[in-house]
């Protein structure tokens, strides 16, 4: 960390595909275009949930303009029997999950896909498919999932030696909760639920697949991971990984949303079959009824404390909705519930619950904030009733280093407590409510595991003297400025000589997901890496130009020196003359690197929300919002407040407005932007963001994770300043008007 | 496929001629802003679309000589907000056009596109619905008159005869000491159709209210007209008592459904909520 | 079908173009002219990523029929800058990082620059409710604020 002079980490410096992005130069994934390019589009099922017993594509093949038709006779099927994981996915659900086989799980599932020469003849066409469906009794919510005459969408799947809904559990244990429990002086419990919600990027899913004679596949698409596009639509079409190059265009917001793939699977056997580039784009009601949200959820949790505060034991019951596929993110929600607190007892035991619902996708922290919206809602009710600040509340148990997490692990360096103290000292906890309007004041933390892996990069020194950074991430939120500002931090030259560059599979080694708040701290790791390769060479050049050992030269502020006087008297070389000079010896300048990463460890923020709420018609408007958060190190300060920022906002909409609503038929009533209610620029205040710089002595420049720990605390923070506003603990979100008023005409009721 | 024709006829004759010959395969293109998205849905695949755009009268506004108004039928709400004189005189009725959608919307979406879409939560109608204003229509049998009040038929409905054209809006001349406003509940801030929807339109004579219009949105298959709450405004000081009895006459016109913008028993009371405060303002203008 | 001659001016300079009648504004900006700059985030009017001008008034593209470009001028993304010199607003949002992912960036700037056309000196209310109709699901609009408030303090100060 010393040996950094700081000119350019910590600069909020210009990013490198910024100008293409505010000319309208960027190529997003609907942007390209190919000589010859026709258009696909899906037949999805009406149904929530039916058995397909036919389907006849003949009349949409002999429609005029038809190109080709692909259903999932054409896609490899994976058998439920054999597990087969890739990532976070099993390829048993992506199969199904890209369309549908033995039955439709959802209202919008994928049944076939045609492509002709015009998107209006695609549509036609699939209108011409004929499919014969068993129309079956659809469970939409979790209790309908659960109950004993639920619907079984899996014929196969067994929970306690019975057909069940439930996929699987995860479980975590710590000490012994019944022990805690009855050492405790206070216990609060409740039953809280979350809805599921939509990542909601604007960008809807698009891409565009060339074929060649050969069979060589190009394809470009909105993606978080190449490598994962190529992965997984070579096993979902059986072409080798060789023959496939996924080329990832600029992508138009991910959240997780884009871990998995849609399209490319389709578009591939579609372009193959009919030797034409073709081209695959969602529409937004397609986006809302068919791709994947966040797991909607109940919970039971229980915490117990001493009147001194001290926490004894908590316990967390959660069951998360997958969709009509396994795979809830049952892990952040057991995992990141009970992360921030250092505790004797804990236990979270989590619930999978497959529904007829579109397969739930990542989603920002994927789990954790519902893991932690009742046990920071319960916090909040604790604090109250042994008379203490909530802030107090938690850092009376606040994990640090060393505390032996509830999920496992024992903590290294991070800054947890940092956070709660920054909260407690800032002006805006301090900051007068007007109790006549109904203002309140709720705080929360939360926690994400944050996540390493594997990354690729490469560094070439370029003729003139330049820098041309490669890597293998998707850059969704100003990653390539944080690489630029560590590689010039490392050679010394100006930020910009240096050049970044996303490769796509043919020409970067492989990387994995722009996710899980990996992709500044791995990045940066192998872009470190290759970069110290790349000074070792260019002070090997210099000591052979000078007839020195290269252990006497040195690299600083963008040339090569000799270490000191003993190593001899010569005039500095810099890069470009280096660069010049390179076939001199051994030739072109540049290095590359690929790791697994580790050392990526936990991150923990919290979060101060102030609202006003309108009680005659329930409206709750957030007036004042604060993100503290442990960073570790923050590159690029301005990207890592955006992160700050977004999170936070997304949390607002999530506690606020945001869900689906169903009709009878278990269809989404609400698939536009109109209705689904994300916030818009009028809702919403600043968002005041406090970074807490602890650095990660795991990473060479301290990175830690900064883009979901934001998303976390905030629902029960904002539910808390309801609280606090209203004096009604709500427990289900989201704390729309209606919901709000008839809390507050229940109270009065009671009150009469 | 459905082919579809499009015709930007420079003359009234020639729209109404053609809409009225396409037998009901055609619609009207004013703002665009509900017909392009139907069109996308799929909900509609109309075989002519007819852009009266580019008729004078139809994107013109004019004040009379007694005062009053006559506004096109295809003015956008943003060309609408920059004339001199219509939003100090009708203040009510040009937030509930200008409430429409986002800014850009507001670039294009007009009163008259708003009233044929049909749509109970139309939140311009009840401002033009309290105005008093009146519709000219013109169709294969000439022009008329008619209230706005009495053109929504129900959800997706009016009471047009096929081939009538809506052409413009007729503001009457404003006694001294009149207001209006409108106010509708949304549970953001902006971008929601209304939940309810509330225009209210009043003259006072010093403290005492001499004549009162109150029009409610989205708590009914129509926008609704609400005598009783005139009634118990009209010849009141506007005093707590009248108020609570304008507000009660709301709640009580409103035959709402659930949906997924909101429960009958919210909008119910909402409706109450909204003549309260839609009738402050109005009264507050109405004094200045 | 029978496409329709449409003849207009975009960026400032004549255009020509056949089009379906029932086809948008946005498709023909980004299918035929090649000008992808103005996005497709909904096609309903309720994101605000295809926005254009249109004789100046700010509209959504995709709730605009191409044909209807008949004798007007549209203004898109690709005409904000002049040459290399960046518009003040685009300048603005790469120096404060307003924007993440970028798909809705053309968009807000298009907005942005009508809004300081009609209002040199908005208040931040102002600003957000102009700006409402542009979703950014990214930075929660803090940055994209800020950046278009210091644009109008700046635009004011280099007019005076």
């Amino acid at each position: 960390m010393n040996e950094m002079s700081n000119k350019w980490i910590g600069k909020r410096t210009i990013r490198p595909d910024g100008v293409d992005k505010v000319t309208g130069r960027a190529a997003f994934a609907a942007d390209t275009t190919m000589p010859g390019m026709i258009w696909g589009k899906v037949l999805r099922s009406p149904h929530a949930h039916a058995i397909i017993k036919s389907i006849d594509t003949s009349k949409a093949e002999a429609l005029q303009g038809v190109k080709a038709v692909v259903t999932a006779a054409d896609i490899v099927d994976f058998p439920v029997d054999t597990p087969y994981p890739l990532g976070i996915q099993d390829m048993r659900w992506m199969c199904r999950n890209v369309m549908a086989r033995e039955r439709a799980l959802w209202h919008g599932h994928a049944i076939a896909a045609v492509a002709a020469m015009s998107e209006a003849i695609a549509e036609e066409a699939c209108a011409l498919i004929e499919v014969e469906y068993e129309v079956l009794p659809h469970a939409i919510e979790i209790d309908d999932a659960l109950a004993d005459d639920a619907p079984i969408l899996h014929p196969w799947m067994e929970f306690n030696g019975k057909p069940s809904n439930i996929a699987g559990t995860l479980e975590h244990t710590k000490g012994d909760v019944e022990a805690g429990f009855a050492e405790a002086d206070v216990i609060v419990e409740g039953e809280f639920t979350t809805r599921p919600v939509h990542q909601g990027y604007i960008e809807p899913h698009a891409c565009l697949v060339s074929t060649a004679a050969d069979g060589k596949m190009t394809i470009w698409s909105s993606s978080q991971g190449q490598f994962m596009v190529r992965a997984m639509t070579s096993l979902l079409t059986g072409i080798p990984q060789s023959d496939i190059r996924a080329i990832p265009a600029e992508i138009g917001g991910g959240f997780g949303g884009k871990t998995i793939i849609y399209l490319e699977p389709l578009a591939a056997v579609l372009s193959k079959k009919s030797g034409r580039p073709v081209k695959m784009a969602m529409t937004r009601e397609e986006v809302m009824r068919a791709s994947g949200p966040t797991s909607g959820s109940k919970s039971k949790i229980k915490i117990g404390a001493k009147k001194d505060g001290s926490i004894t034991a908590i316990e967390g019951l959660y069951w998360l909705q997958a969709g009509g596929l396994p795979g809830a993110p049952v892990r952040g929600a057991v995992g990141c519930a009970l992360a921030p607190y250092d505790i004797p007892n804990g236990h979270t035991f989590g619930y999978d619950v497959v529904c007829n619902r579109s397969k739930v996708a990542a989603y920002r922290a994927p789990g954790a904030p519902i893991g932690a919206f009742g046990v920071e809602c319960l916090l909040d009710e604790l604090a109250e009733k042994l008379e203490m600040d909530p802030l107090d509340l938690r850092l009376k148990n606040a994990a640090q280093e060393g505390t032996k997490a509830v999920h496992g692990p024992t903590y290294p360096l991070m800054g947890y407590v940092e956070s709660l103290e920054a909260a407690k000292a800032h002006d805006h906890y301090k900051a007068p409510l007007d109790r006549t309007k109904f203002q309140g004041r709720g705080v929360a933390s939360g926690f994400w595991f944050n996540a390493g892996g594997e990354s690729s990069a490469q560094v070439n020194i370029t003729e003139d003297g330049n820098v041309v950074v490669t890597t293998g991430h998707p850059d969704i939120g100003g990653s390539r400025a944080g690489i630029a500002n560590i590689c010039a931090e490392l050679l010394g030259i100006d930020y910009n000589r240096v050049s970044v560059l996303i490769g796509d599979t043919a020409t970067i080694g492989f990387s994995n997901l722009t996710g899980g708040s990996r992709v500044l701290f791995a990045s940066s790791m192998v872009v470190t890496e290759s970069t110290r390769k790349v000074i070792r060479t260019l002070c090997e050049l210099a000591a052979k130009i000078w007839d020195i050992d290269p252990d006497a030269v040195i690299w600083e502020d963008g040339e090569a020196r000799p270490a000191g006087d003993n190593a001899g008297q010569f005039d500095p070389l810099s890069l470009e003359e280096l660069a010049s000079r390179a076939n001199e010896s051994g030739g072109p300048i540049g290095a590359g690197t690929q790791l697994n990463t580790t050392g990526a460890e936990g991150g923990f923020g919290t979060h101060i929300c102030d609202v006003e709420v309108d009680t005659e018609l329930g409206i709750v408007r957030v007036l004042r919002y604060t993100v503290l958060m442990d960073v570790g190190r923050a590159i690029h300060p301005a990207y890592v407040e955006g992160q700050m920022q977004g999170g936070a906002v997304q949390a607002i909409g999530w506690a606020l407005n945001e869900e689906y609503v169903y009709d009878k038929d278990g269809k989404v009533d609400n698939p536009s932007f109109l209705d689904y209610r994300m916030p818009v620029a009028s809702d919403l205040p600043m968002i005041d963001t406090y970074i807490i710089e602890i650095p990660n002595p795991k990473h060479p420049q301290g990175v830690r994770g900064v883009g979901e720990v934001p998303l976390v605390p905030g629902l029960s923070a904002v539910r808390n300043a309801v609280y606090d506003a209203l004096g009604i603990r709500f427990n289900d979100l989201p704390l729309s008007p209606p919901r709000v008023l008839a809390a507050m005409g229940e109270m009065k009721q009671a009150a009469e | 496929m459905t082919d579809t024709q499009y015709l930007a006829p420079a003359t009234l004759d020639e729209a109404v001629s053609a809409f009225a010959s396409a037998n009901g395969a055609a619609r009207i293109l004013a703002g665009g802003t509900d017909l392009l998205v139907q069109m996308q849905a799929g909900v509609v695949k109309p075989g002519l679309i007819v852009d009266v755009k580019k008729i004078g009268e139809l994107t013109s506004v004019e004040e009379t000589a007694d005062g009053g108004f006559i506004v096109g039928a295809a003015v956008s709400g943003a060309k609408l907000e920059k004339h001199p004189n219509f939003g100090r005189v009708w203040p009510g009725a040009l937030e509930g056009l200008n409430l429409i959608g986002s800014t850009q919307v507001q670039g294009r979406a007009s009163f008259g596109g708003n009233l044929c879409n049909g749509s109970p939560a139309a939140d311009s109608v009840p401002g033009l619905v309290a105005a008093g204003a009146v519709a000219t229509i013109q169709g294969p049998n000439g022009r008329r008159e008619m209230p706005v009040e009495d053109i929504p038929a129900g959800p997706g409905k009016t009471n047009l005869a096929p081939g009538e054209i809506v052409v413009s809006f007729t503001f009457p001349p404003r006694p001294a000491h009149s207001g209006d406003a409108y106010l509708r509940m949304i549970p953001r801030t902006e971008m929601d159709i209304a939940v309810v929807g509330c225009g209210v339109n009043l003259t006072m004579d010093g403290n005492t209210c001499t004549a009162a219009r109150v029009a409610l949105g989205a708590v009914a298959p129509t926008v609704r007209r609400v005598p009783d709450a005139e009634a118990a405004l009209i010849g009141s000081t506007l005093d707590d008592a009248a108020i609570e009895a304008a507000a009660a006459a709301c709640c009580a016109a409103c035959s709402p459904i659930n949906d997924k913008r909101g429960t009958i028993a919210y909008r119910t009371q909402v409706a109450g909520v909204l003549l309260k405060r839609t009738t402050a303002i109005a009264a507050e203008r109405a004094k200045a | 079908m029978a496409k329709i001659h449409v003849t207009t001016t975009i960026n400032g300079e004549p255009e020509e173009f056949l089009c379906d009648p029932a086809e948008t504004m946005l498709d023909v900006l980004r299918n035929r002219l090649g000008l992808t700059g103005a996005k497709e985030g909904c096609a309903t009017g309720d994101c605000g990523a295809c926005s254009i001008t249109l004789d100046g008034t700010l509209v959504c593209s995709c709730l605009m029929l191409a044909a209807e470009a008949e004798g007007h001028e549209i203004g898109t993304i690709e005409g904000m800058a002049d040459g290399d010199h960046l518009h003040p607003l685009q300048q603005k949002f790469l120096e404060m990082a307003a924007l993440q992912c970028g798909i809705c960036t053309p968009g807000f700037l298009i907005a942005a620059k009508a809004l300081l056309e009609e209002n040199p000196d908005p208040t931040e209310t102002e600003v957000r409710f102009w700006l409402a109709g542009n979703l950014c699901r990214c930075t929660g609009y803090d940055k994209i604020i800020r950046a278009v408030m210091d644009t109008a303090a700046e635009m004011r100060e280099a007019a005076q």
